[in-house]
């Protein structure tokens, strides 16, 4: 089981934080704190898993970003290095070559992602395509609904 | 789509976030964006909440407190539209966790999103229930979940799974509901339905043990053709991750024929052909390949006995260790811990790689291999094993030394052949990572120096050379002095060479030299300092022709910051000083033989103070206290030092130095402290300095201690010691009498027994002699029996014999009747007692006694006092 999903760039800053286990809001910013001072000063080449208080948190370098997930110590570390880069791959299409900034300005929008993929700290689709197409069914949705309201306000900015 | 209305726009707060240049500035644009949502909070304005919100999801994740957005979540999702909702959703999963109040006024609104027309509604409601619900709300609204999981959608039935998978992790009382729900699911064909099903029933069966029992009948098979399906099946471009068909899916599959195997021939018969084929035919150059042999190692190392399959496994285990990426050596390394439970052998045969593995740079590596390691040593391989880790602690990082010198000790320890190849293995370790070595480790290898007599010279030779070269490793120091202290003169005559050995010139001088270093040199501690004290006090007499020098080096110390140090330094020095007057020698012999057995329980239980103290032997006598314990003091040699029980390695070391822990508390009665080196550091001071006599009780109770004192060495002790009684002071007559405790000969063995209470004689006058021994009912620590036996010393028979008994408030008292009420010439007769102590633990047991008897015909009275009841009844 994911206990939580963190995105934090090279400068520590935190750009993603996903908890699926029970972590006060005090925990929390102590787990990210100690987390990242252990995560960014790993050298490269050294293997993508670190033991952190009897769990294992597997990590993967995206360009600025960290892609962190703490899981059980006895959960497969290879598979969460590819449902990281599972969800890389969709944040990559979505945004179309994403970059940092895509995930700092439409940071409800990777959380989104994150949530067709997550649930439960589970994996909850293994087709790209499907995330995909439920996202932008959702954001149409969003989008006729922000038409509606615009063209109402209109209306009534009209009439008055 | 609100920036017609009041206040910034998420993006443009974004930027100005990030326009800051120093954190304080950060803070103010944070302050400022937290007062306008407040503001506009507050105002209660619906179209304002969307953008509020995702503003504090932001300052959020900056790590500002967002408390006060909270209700909004709850607004946003009670409100009508999907925007509303979807971060109204969102914000309620960041900013709120499962143990919040706040979440239950949310159950309501969850409820009726489960049940909206609107699919993607129905969606965001599981998300968000699946990923933070409670106990509380799993429980109301599992019937709605469960319901979802037959749902037309694929997309809500897959989330409705996950969701359920909390549902039942929280309560899984819930579990059995699932079954059936769950069980359909195995036989969808969407993929997403498919992964979440699995892991239901993954779930379901690790909680529920009649799950398990269904789902290995009825889907065991399923699952082997659906596994089978995927692994065979063409390139599918939507599924194929590095030429793999669904990696997540296969994993999933192979975790639940792990659970259904487990335990059960049969059915990891039916799978044993599936699980051959992903471990053959599985692709192991990319990630994903090996993220699916992983778990079908795992699964074959889980399920019941199929030797051929483990073969398999192993194999794939070396090529993975021999692999040169990290992660898959990493996970190699780990899994080979699980592979050593059923093939010992086929894990021992990478030993020389899994050895490299301890040396790589990277730490989570490292830390693995050792571990892995330390469960490969055997009697045969640890020499070489040892050697290469020792080898290794020389040169390896600062920060890894004190995992590996703490395993290289366990595994020395552990699996040692010989004292000697023990010995030089910690002394290796303690020059190459003294200062990370804890104080057991070197209190256990004093120990087993001190029962290798055969060796001491050589060690105290090897520990000089040894702390000529890293004196800053301190645990290495200590050891070096405490062995100079005991067996400087070895040292210095080259007595007990072995052939290995070349010999060495050591004068006395140089051996002071390196203690003189210890306890000048500023960065020592304290516990290095006292040992360095008392070694210098025992060289003092091993080197009598330098004992000038070496009291001018105690005497400096009198100027020590540390207050015990100041204190040891006086006495000690005045102990040198007039040690002419007395046989003081004893006073500063070689330390017997340390008790292994007694410090191994010690050092493994960790015993609680208060059973220390319970097992403490007591033979305390107050009437007749000071005697015994001075002659033994004076003969000190003959007895076990070590025996005096303690609970921890600080106790040990106070030991160590001759101290005796208990000391303070038997002084004052009540309160056991760590002051106590200075109470028996004033007894032995007040040996040397001899005191007229000057008490009579004291005196006059030490010539009846001889008497009825039941411990024969301490009875023999005491007539054949030529210490005259005058030596007696009451003001340490409390603490040397302790020092008995320490001393007497058998302590080790009660210290290890649990409490066991020595007899006492209660009474003795010409005619009459009464013996008391005690048992405890158990269960009742307050409750003690007492066997009274009374002996007739007399020639003549007692008749009407009858006896009496008071005891104090804190006590009750009951008696049995006599086995008789005639005492023949030298007979016995024998009475039960019972004494209940409401103060167990705190006060001893004390009686006033009253015998009558006729004797002759007249009536005889005989009264006492019985004040010598073993403590802790």
């Amino acid at each position: 089981q994911i206990h939580f999903v963190l995105l934090v760039s090279r400068q520590g800053k935190v750009r993603l934080t996903k908890w699926y286990s029970p972590y006060t809001q005090k925990e929390r910013s102590k787990v990210i704190r100690e987390l990242s001072g252990v995560i960014l000063n790993r050298g490269p080449k050294l293997c993508n898993f670190v033991e952190w208080r009897g769990y294992k948190v597997v990590y993967k370098r995206y360009a600025s970003l960290y892609f962190c997930m703490c899981i059980d110590a006895e959960d497969n570390e290879l598979e969460v290095l590819e449902i990281i880069h599972h969800y890389v791959e969709i944040l990559d299409r979505y945004f179309g070559s994403v970059c940092e900034l895509d995930l700092i300005f439409n940071f409800h929008k990777a959380y989104y992602i994150l949530d067709e993929l997550l649930i439960a700290g589970e994996i909850q689709e293994s087709s790209k395509k499907t995330v995909a197409r439920i996202i932008s069914a959702q954001d149409q949705m969003v989008e006729a609904a922000k038409e509606e309201a615009g063209s109402i306000s209109y209306i009534i900015a009209q009439a008055s | 789509m609100n920036s017609i209305f009041s206040g910034t726009r998420l993006r443009d707060m974004i930027r100005s976030i990030r326009a800051c240049k120093t954190a304080a500035e950060e803070r103010g644009v944070v302050r400022k964006e937290c007062a306008d949502i407040r503001a506009s909070i507050n105002e209660n304005d619906p179209h304002d909440r969307h953008r509020n919100l995702a503003k504090l999801m932001f300052i959020h994740m900056l790590g500002y407190p967002t408390h006060f957005g909270q209700m909004e979540c709850l607004k946003l999702i009670a409100s009508p539209g999907f925007p509303e909702k979807r971060i109204g959703y969102l914000g309620l999963m960041l900013l709120l966790d499962e143990r919040q109040e706040v979440l239950m006024l949310v159950t309501n609104s969850l409820k009726q999103d489960l049940n909206h027309t609107n699919q993607y509604v129905v969606g965001l409601a599981l998300c968000a229930l699946g990923n933070i619900c409670s106990a509380e709300m799993a429980r109301d609204l599992a019937p709605e979940v469960e319901r979802l999981i037959q749902f037309r959608d694929p997309n809500i039935r897959k989330k409705a799974a996950l969701c359920s998978t909390r549902i039942v992790r929280k309560v899984p009382d819930l579990a059995e509901n699932f079954i059936n729900a769950a069980s359909s699911l195995l036989k969808e064909k969407h993929h997403g339905v498919l992964i979440t099903g699995v892991q239901l029933c993954y779930e379901l069966c690790t909680i529920n043990d009649e799950a398990l029992e269904y789902f290995r009948k009825k889907c065991t098979e399923g699952l082997i053709k659906t596994l089978r399906d995927i692994t065979n099946s063409a390139y599918q471009p939507e599924y194929d991750v590095a030429g793999i068909t669904d990696p997540f899916l296969h994993i999933r599959l192979l975790k639940l024929l792990r659970v259904l195997g487990h335990g059960d021939a049969d059915a990891s018969d039916l799978m044993t052909d599936i699980l051959a084929q992903v471990a053959t035919k599985t692709e192991s150059n990319k990630n994903a390949g090996n993220a699916v042999l992983y778990e079908c190692v795992e699964t074959i190392m889980a399920i019941e006995d199929t030797s051929s399959l483990r073969v398999l496994a192993i194999n794939i285990l070396g090529r993975f260790l021999s692999n040169r990426d990290n992660n898959i050596r990493y996970v190699a390394l780990n899994m080979l811990m699980k592979a050593i439970a059923f093939d010992d052998q086929a894990v021992q045969r990478h030993r020389v790689t899994i050895l490299e593995c301890v040396k790589d740079p990277d730490a989570s590596i490292r830390k693995r291999a050792l571990e892995l390691v330390s469960l490969l040593v055997n009697e045969n391989n640890v020499k070489q094993l040892t050697k290469e880790l020792i080898d290794y602690l020389e040169i390896s990082d600062e920060d890894f030394k004190e995992d590996l010198s703490a395993k290289i000790c366990s595994i020395v320890e552990k699996f040692s052949p010989e004292k000697i190849w023990y010995i030089d293995q910690m002394l290796k370790v303690l020059s190459e990572a003294g200062k990370f070595v804890k104080d057991d480790v070197w209190h256990a290898l004093i120990v087993v120096i001190s029962n290798a007599s055969e060796l001491h010279g050589y060690t105290v030779r090897a520990l000089y050379k040894a702390v000529l070269t890293y004196s800053e490793q301190e645990t290495l120091v200590r050891v070096a002095i405490w062995c100079i202290g005991e067996y400087g003169d070895l040292l210095v005559n080259n007595v007990g060479m072995l052939g290995i050995e070349d010999p060495i010139t050591v004068t006395e001088s140089d051996a002071v030299d390196v203690v003189e270093d210890a306890i000048t040199r500023h960065n020592s501690d304290m516990t290095t300092k006292a040992m360095a004290l008392v070694a210098l006090l025992k060289l003092s007499s091993r080197f009598p022709s330098i004992s000038e020098r070496i009291k001018d080096i105690i005497v400096k110390q009198k100027g020590s910051l540390l207050l015990e140090m100041q204190q040891r330094a006086i006495e000690f020095n005045s102990i040198v000083d007039r040690h002419k007057n007395i046989r003081w020698s004893s006073l500063v012999e070689r330390m017997p033989v340390l008790d292994e057995a007694t410090f191994n329980v010690r050092r493994a239980g960790s015993l609680p103070a208060s059973v220390s103290t319970m097992a403490k032997p007591s033979v305390s006598i107050p009437n007749g206290v000071a005697a015994a314990p001075l002659v033994d003091l004076l003969d000190l040699g003959s007895d076990d030092i070590m025996a005096a029980p303690s609970s921890s390695g600080a106790d040990f070391l106070q030991d160590l130095l001759g101290v005796d822990l208990g000391s303070s508390s038997a002084q004052s009665g009540a309160t056991p402290g760590p002051k106590a080196g200075a109470d028996l550091l004033m007894d032995i001071l007040s040996i040397g300095t001899p005191s007229p006599a000057q008490n009579n009780t004291s005196s006059i109770d030490l010539l009846s201690t001889a008497g009825i004192n039941n411990n024969p060495s301490n009875a023999l002790d005491t007539l054949s010691s030529p210490a005259p009684p005058h030596i007696a002071t009451t003001a340490s007559a409390g603490g040397m009498f302790d020092l008995l405790d320490g001393l007497s000969p058998s302590p080790s063995k009660e210290a290890t027994n649990g409490p066991a209470y020595p007899p006492i004689v209660a009474y003795e006058s010409s005619t009459l002699k009464i013996e008391f021994t005690f048992s405890k009912p158990s269960g009742n620590p307050q409750e003690t029996n007492v066997q009274a036996t009374f002996i007739n010393l007399s020639p003549n028979t007692f008749t009407d014999f009858i006896f009496q008994a008071a005891v104090p408030k804190f006590l009750q008292l009951h008696l049995d009747p006599a086995s008789s009420n005639t005492l023949p010439a030298s007979g016995n007769i024998t009475q039960n007692l019972r004494v209940t102590n409401s103060q167990h633990g705190k006060k001893s047991l004390v009686m006033r006694m009253r015998i009558g008897y006729k004797l002759n015909g007249k009536d005889v009275l005989e009264e006492g006092q019985i004040n010598n009841f073993p403590r802790g009844l």
